[in-house]
Order: structure tokens, then sequence, then C-alpha cells
């Protein structure tokens, strides 16, 4: 006998399935036996892709979600094809297949979904609820299976509703070759989700398909007796066709809730707390009505029913659904198109439009208050993925709108359309060597956000350029499935805080080392791959008061050279501003002869690097270089590369090598979220390359230099943009430190200057370091002036490590010989 | 099969949160002490490109190769988040001196 609650959720489409899906995530099976009735003969399956299988592109087998053996699995009783009649709610009995089945409740959940709406049309029918033959709605597996047959034999066919659902439908019908109509009663074409402009163009694509379009048409009836023949408009006019699919839109399936008298309006009526007027009775998805609104999209519904999981489980018992932003992301008969918010600005809105006909690309942006209220992309949707983050957390736009608008050309993905046309074999991230087929079959396999698909597939794992590729094909394959991973927002994975929460805690409760933000802010599991970002943090906010935990450094920063694949070490001493002497080159040769160097390589920061050299060789190969670290190995200032500048050269109007030197003495090792490789040019022909470099200065004529921020010439490439122009080297030196220094305090770790300045936008850090909009530059230049003083040149822990086996290779055991022999020890303790 | 115990010194050998590499007759083997004073001992190479795990990142039962980031469980040894091979593990204890004692197997 069991003592459980018994939990009975009629309705097994994806709000159902998804509800269920999430209360056993949360060990829901211990507290309820989960009983779900379904009306259809299967399991679950994706409604999103039967316009799909109605194309030939899937079969019906490939959109389940959840076949019949995943409810035995997870102990659900299922009743598939058991259509509910009525619910006692005095009993809390629900009745089902003719009363042959009863099931008691002591919650029960109301996830009917919705209906197609049928308009009134004169002999649609031949019987009360039977259609006449060749007519057809859009709405279940078995309705597209009927299609699909009677298809077979039809020429023509027309659609009933030129809204989502209907495109969809009608590009279905071209694929089986069917020469199709769509008739809409409105002006444009998905009018909900559309402007005017956007559904010309869409027209447009669409007849360039083959589709015939009819618009502003009100169909009053069916021509064609025992079958379909043609259509009779209001106008007098007709249409002949074989078929009609009438796709006119949903309507919330209520009758259930009705007969039961819950409260209905347009659907369910429900509470923030899902429940419906009776509190033993919840409603999600598309049956219900929450705040006066109902929805037909599936992320609210995913919101929806994670409340309610929450909830019911008392994961969370307060939690509460406050209604959902609406952004989709779909392809409307193969045109990529992509909604938020609103549809038109009001009249204080700033509207950004582009528009390509040709092409079959609009786009358009509606801004409030400097934030997104709504977007179209169609034809191109390649810049959903950031406008959707923008919409989704509010956050500030850059002032160069068009930025968001071609988002992914500027960062070199390969963008959408290409993605999903490259064959299967081809390689998506060229570090790993993770071709296309292998990310997608991740996804199917149930990778549903991107850390997961990157830490399974390895993609994304190396230089991180094919990031936005990998994001790209987990939205192509799992559509609306794709979650949201919280930990994208976390400053380091290990620790659930965003980075401006994290600093506050930290220096609210003074934690000063790596191990006690552990303790203090994520229950005491240390986690390695957030060691080293939180060091970095750590350091910056507390300078000489870090408590400096050695085993919070990647191996680089604990023996302050770079560790090569052999696992012995690069030494790479500093030469500033690239400029060296005989005397100093002989040394540098000395040196590499008597610790046998492996290779001797000049980089590209101009610098010499002296490689395979043993770990526990490094300190006396410091102490016989006699210069300081060059560190080549750390997430700090580099090197700042300069050209001959004035001194030699003809062309040279500043003097960039003095310049380049003064740099380097100054920044020397300052710590920073991700490297920082700098270059001086001592004139606009940039021999040194600074204008795509983390932080550059050029000279201009007139005594004058051009500070560069935010270039890349790495996995990414892209010229920086001027933060100012100056008329003397300290002037420079102050610029670029204060721009170091709020790069340090605002980036995320790992995130280089290319990002940075992207993110913040070239217009508001100009505001902010030049103009001092925020009042901080005089705090910036003394903090960083305090960062420059702490310097210390890490080789000198060759004569004072920092512990006793600290550039040790291999130790020995201290006696080698065997002790006495011992029963097994546990291997830990 | 017998077991003899191997005496790898002073615990504080290996600083705390960090691994060491240690030659054990003809074998490396590398052993870790995490911040909370578990420790661990397991093959020294890491099965995907041989990088020496004691240089790696080491967390809650888990070590990162230096590397190329490869994760593994130090208790199990097995391969996480990824399918390149697992580490063998070695039973390893510290005695009541406070050395640290590796049992091999023999």
């Amino acid at each position: 006998m069991s003592t459980k609650e018994r939990l009975v959720v009629v309705g097994n489409g994806m709000a159902g399935a998804r509800l269920v899906e999430e209360i056993i995530a949360r060990g829901g099976r211990d507290r309820f036996d989960i009983v779900m009735f379904g009306d259809e003969p299967y399991g679950n399956y994706n409604r999103i892709l039967l316009s799909n299988v109605l194309a030939g592109a899937h079969d019906a087998k490939d959109i389940f979600l959840n076949p019949l053996e995943w409810y035995a699995d997870n102990g659900v009783t299922l009743h598939a094809g058991a259509r509910v009649h009525g619910i006692d709610r005095r009993a809390r009995v629900v009745h089902a297949a003719d009363d042959t089945i009863l099931e008691g409740y002591d919650h029960l959940v109301v996830a009917t979904g919705s209906n197609a709406f049928v308009p009134p049309l004169e002999r649609a029918y031949v019987d009360e609820g039977v259609f006449r033959d060749g007519v057809f709605v859009f709405r279940s597996l078995d309705d597209t299976d009927a299609i699909i047959k009677y298809a077979e034999n039809a020429k023509t066919a027309a659609v009933l509703g030129g809204g989502l659902l209907g495109l969809e439908a009608a590009r279905g019908l071209v694929q089986r070759g069917l020469d199709v109509h769509v008739v809409h009663l409105m002006k444009h074409l998905m009018e909900v989700q559309l402007d005017r402009m956007a559904g010309l163009i869409l027209r447009r694509s669409l007849e360039g398909m083959g589709l015939h379009i009819h618009l502003e048409k009100a169909t009053c009836g069916v021509i064609g007796d025992p079958s379909v023949e043609g259509l009779l408009f209001a106008d007098g006019t007709t249409l002949d066709c074989d078929m009609l699919v009438i796709s006119a839109g949903i309507r919330p399936s209520t009758q259930l809730a009705i007969d039961a008298g819950l409260d209905v309006e347009r659907g369910i009526v429900v509470g923030d707390d899902m429940r419906t007027s009776d509190e033993n009775i919840y409603a999600v998805g598309e049956c219900a009505q929450h705040r006066g609104r109902t929805y037909g999209l599936v992320a609210p519904l995913w919101d929806q029913v994670k409340v309610l999981a929450d909830r019911l489980t008392s994961k969370k018992p307060n939690a509460v659904y406050e209604g959902s932003q609406v952004s989709t992301k779909l392809k409307v008969a193969g045109v990529d198109l992509a909604v938020m918010g609103s549809r038109d600005g009001d009249g204080d809105d700033e509207e950004v439009t582009y528009s390509e006909p040709s092409r079959g690309v609009y786009k358009k942006l509606i801004v409030r208050d400097g934030k997104l209220a709504g977007a179209i992309l169609l034809g191109d949707a390649s810049a959903a993925p950031d406008l959707l983050q923008a919409f989704d957390r509010g956050r500030a736009l850059p002032e160069n709108r068009s930025e968001l608008l071609f988002a992914l050309s500027q960062d070199g993905g390969v963008g959408g359309a290409s993605l999903a046309d490259m064959p299967d074999d081809a390689q998506i991230c060229n570090c790993n060597g993770v071709t296309k087929g292998r990310v997608v079959a991740a996804v199917r396999g149930g990778c549903r956000t991107l850390k997961v698909l990157c830490d399974t597939t390895r993609a994304g794992t190396g230089c991180g350029a094919c990031k936005k590729d990998v994001q790209t094909l987990l939205e192509l394959t799992a559509g609306d499935a794709v979650a949201e991973d919280p930990s994208i927002h976390y400053y380091v994975p290990g620790v659930p805080l965003t980075k401006p929460d994290l600093v506050r805690a930290i220096r609210e409760r003074g934690l000063h080392s790596v191990s006690s933000v552990f303790g203090a802010l994520a229950g005491g599991v240390e986690d390695a791959t957030s060691k080293p970002g939180l060091a970095s943090l750590l350091k910056t906010i507390w300078g000489k008061e870090y408590d400096d935990e050695r085993d919070a450094r990647f191996i680089n920063d604990r023996v302050h050279a770079n560790i090569q694949k052999d696992g012995t070490f690069s030494v790479i001493p500093r030469i500033y501003g690239g400029v060296t002497s005989p005397a100093q080159l002989r040394r540098i040769a000395d040196v590499a002869e008597k610790h046998h160097a492996k290779m001797v390589k000049i980089t590209g920061g101009q610098r010499i690097d002296l490689l395979g050299i043993p770990k526990d060789r490094l300190p006396q190969v410091w102490r016989d270089l006699g210069m300081p670290s060059g560190h080549a190995y750390a997430k700090s200032f580099r090197t700042c590369k300069t050209c001959v500048g004035t001194e030699f050269c003809r062309y040279g109007v500043g003097d960039s090598t003095r310049l380049g030197i003064e740099i380097e003495q100054r920044f020397q090792g300052l710590e920073s979220p991700h490297k920082m490789k700098l270059a001086t040019a001592g004139c606009p022909r940039n021999c040194s390359e600074a204008t795509t470099k983390d932080v550059g200065a050029v000279a201009i004529e007139g005594g004058r230099w051009e500070i560069y921020v935010g270039g890349a010439a790495g996995a990414s490439v892209r010229k920086g943009d001027i933060l100012c122009v100056v008329d003397s080297h300290e002037e420079v030196l102050k610029y670029m430190g204060r721009f170091m220094q709020l790069y340090r305090e605002q980036a995320k770790y790992l995130e280089r200057t290319y990002g940075f300045v992207v993110r913040v936008g070239i217009e508001k850090l100009k505001r902010v370091l030049v103009d001092d909009e925020e009042g901080i530059c005089a705090r910036l230049d003394a903090d960083v002036q305090a960062a420059v003083d702490a310097y210390v040149d890490p080789w000198r822990e060759a004569d004072w490590p920092a512990t006793p086996t600290q550039f040790s290779n291999a130790l020995d055991p201290t006696d080698g010989a065997p002790l006495i022999p011992l029963r097994r020890a546990s291997g830990a303790r | 099969m017998s077991e003899r115990a191997i005496n790898l010194g002073p615990l504080a050998r290996i600083p705390e949160g960090e691994g060491r590499t240690f030659d054990v007759g003809a074998q490396k083997i590398a052993v870790f002490r995490t911040r909370r004073g578990a420790v661990y001992a397991t093959q020294a190479e890491c099965p995907h490109k041989s990088g020496p795990l004691a240089d790696g990142l080491v967390g809650e039962r888990a070590v990162t190769c230096p590397l190329h980031g490869y994760k593994f469980d130090l208790v199990s040894g097995d391969g996480l988040g990824h399918a390149c091979g697992m580490l063998r593990t070695f039973p390893v204890d510290i005695d009541e001196r406070g050395d640290v004692r590796l049992l091999l197997e023999e």
C-alpha cells in the first residue's frame, strides 16, 4: 500500500510531459505516484516538428521526445489514447475512456493544450464533427498522417490561414509537390508577429518558392461533393483545389475544465502559483490563462512547468510564475525568423530597420530607454542569439545599433544559414577536430546547454572561436528545447554568483583567499577549474593583502614559465621594447647552451624564447640570465612590441621605441582577466601592428598619439577602437593604465579586451575614461599605480621558493625500501 | 599477490591543494593533497597526451590536466566529461608520523 500522494496529469503533450520530467528531476518520484492521460495513443512528441514530418524532412518516429518505454522506466502510469471526459472534484477522481478508467488524485494538473480553430465554413462538414473528404486541420500526428496520405492523390491544395502554422503546412505541401494556395483574411502574412514591411518581404520570399498568396480573402464555404473541389469567397470569387488544410489559429482546450466548473475565460484561469479556482487543481500550457494572457509558444510553457514542479515537489514552495516575455526563433516555410517583444514601437521608441528585399532580409529593432523592447529578424536570424540575450536580460545596447543587427559577421562565426547547409563531416572546432555531425548528435543525445555540449564534445574548449557556431548548431537542432544554463552568468563555474555579486560578497565578508571563497560561497567544495579565475579576481580586489594560495594558480603561474607538450617549460626573459644588446644576446646564448635549451626561438612579441627547460632547472636558468621575467605564461600584461620609431626610421613621427620601453617598464606583470599584448607604432604605417593589439599607440604627425583599445589578431581579428588622441608619453601611459584598470575590474575572467570593448562599447568607454562621466578616473589611476608599485619580479623565487618542492620535477620516496606488510588501507582519508 | 607500503616522506612535501610526481622504482606516480586533507595517488601521466597530472589544478576529488584541461575523478580514476580513458589509482594514506604511505600490489 503506497503512502505517496497521487499526482494526476491530464494531457501528455509538450507541457504535461515536460512537467512530469521536471518533477522527476526534482526527486518527485519519492513523493508522488504519477498518472498521466494522453489523448493520443503515443508517447510524447515534439509538436513543433510536425511541419517537418509533413514536409518529409523528419520521420514521425524522429520527433518523439518520450517514447512509451520512458514512462514505464520512470514509474509513470500512462493511459495513452484514453480520453478524460470528467473530473469529480468532490471525490477527487478523474473519469476516462467511458468510465472504464477512474483515477483518484491528491493533485490534478490540467495540461490539455489547444485545439485547431475552425472558422464557420459552409459545407465543410458532412456530419456533426465529421469533415468533408479532403478537409483537414493540422494539429496532431494523426492529422499529419492523414494529410500526407490524401496529398498523394492531390495536385492543388489550399491552406486557410497565413499565420505561422498555416505557412508551415503550406511549405510541407509544396515539398510534397503540390501547387499550394495560402488564403489569408488579413492584410499581411503573420500579422501577429510581423509588421507590414516584414509581411511584405516574407510574401515575396514565399512567392519565390512557388506559393500562391491570397490576402484579404474571406472564405465562406467549400465547393464539391462528396469531396473538396474548391473554395468560395465572400467576394463571390472561387478557387479550385483538391484539398483544404484549415490552419486558422488555435483555441485553448477548456471543455473539460468548464464541465468541471473551474473558472474559465479564454483559457483556464490560473494564478501566479499556476492554481485554478480549485486549490487541488492546476493548469499549465496553452490551455492556461495567466494574468489575462494565453501563450501559444513553447518557451513560456517551460517557465510555467518549472514553477509548478518547484511548488509541487516543495523544492521552492513559494515559486511564482510572473508571465513570460515572448520571443521565438524558428523557420517559417524555410525562411529564418526570430521575433521578440513588441512588434511595433510607440511614438517615443527608437526604431532601427534594415531591409534588403532582394535577399528577403528584413531586420527591425525597437529600442526603449536604451534597451531592446522588440525585434524582428527575417531571412537572416544570425544575430538572434545576441538579441535574445539582450532582450531577456534587459541589457543596455551598444550605441552603434548596427553591431547588434550584424553581430555574427563581426565575431567570425559562419552563421546559421551556412551552418545548416554544411555536411555532417564539416569540421566546426578546428582546435579539437570536432565535426558538425558530432555536435548535432550530442544535442540529439540530450545536451541542451552550450556548456554541457562543449564539455561533452570538447568543441569550443580550445581557442573558443567556434563557440558561436556551436551555439547556433544547438539552436538549429534543439529549437526551443535549448535550456538556459545559469552558470554562463557566473564569474567562474564553481561559485554560483555573477561577477558584481561575487565581488560584493568577497568585500563584505573579507574573503582574502581562494579557499575562503569556496568555504563561504560554494559550500566548501573546491572546483579546480574555478581556482585561477578566483585568484585573479582576489588579486585585483585586495592587491598586497591578497592571501596567495599557490594551489589556486595554474602551473605556469606557480613556476613562472609556460608548460610545453612534453612537460618541460619555456623561458622568455623580458626584453623591454624588443631592444637588446650584443652583451645581452651573448649571455642568452651562453645560458641556452649551458642548460641545453632544445630550441631557441624569436617570438612574435620581439623576445627570445628558450624552449625545453625542465622544471627543476628553471631557477638556475633565471639566475644565469640575470634578466626579469617576460611574463610570457601569465594572464597579465605581456609585452609591448615596437618599431624603430624616430631614431633611425626615415618615416617615424613619434619615438615608439622609447615609449614602448616606458610602457613595458611600467606595466610589466600587471595581472588581468586575460593576457594583454601591446604595441607602439612610430607612424600610421603601423609596422608593429599596434592597431590590432589589446592596447596600442600609433604616432601621428604633430607629436600626437592615437590610443587604440580592443584590437585582436589571434583567434579573432579585430581592429581596435580609438579611445583618445593625446600629446605626450605621460598621457599615453595615463590613459593606457586607466583602461587596463577598468578592464581588470570589469571584464569576465578570460575575456580578452576585444570582447570587453565590444561588450561595453567604445563610446561608453570614452565617456568613462576620458570624460570621467562616472567620476572614477582618479581612483582608477591610483589603483593602477598601486598595482604597479606592488610589482615584484616573480623570478626572484629562484632564491626564495614559495614551497620547498616548488620546482621539483619528481620526488623520490624517502626510503624506497618496503615497510612492514600492511592490510589494505582505504584510498583516501 | 602481496602489497608493500612505500614511504613517500612527510606530507609537507606536497603543498596543500597541489600534487607532486614521485619516482617509485621504474614507475611514476602522482600524489595529490586536497585542502580538506584527503590524499590520492594516480598514474602520473594523462592518458590523452601524457601531460604531467601532478602539475594540474586540484579540486574536490578531481584533477585537471595542465595540457588540455581533461578532468579525472581522483577516487575512481574515471574521466569526467570526456571518454579519453581512465587513470589507474593507488591506495595511499598518512601514517602516524605524518608520512605519506603508498601501497603497491606486486
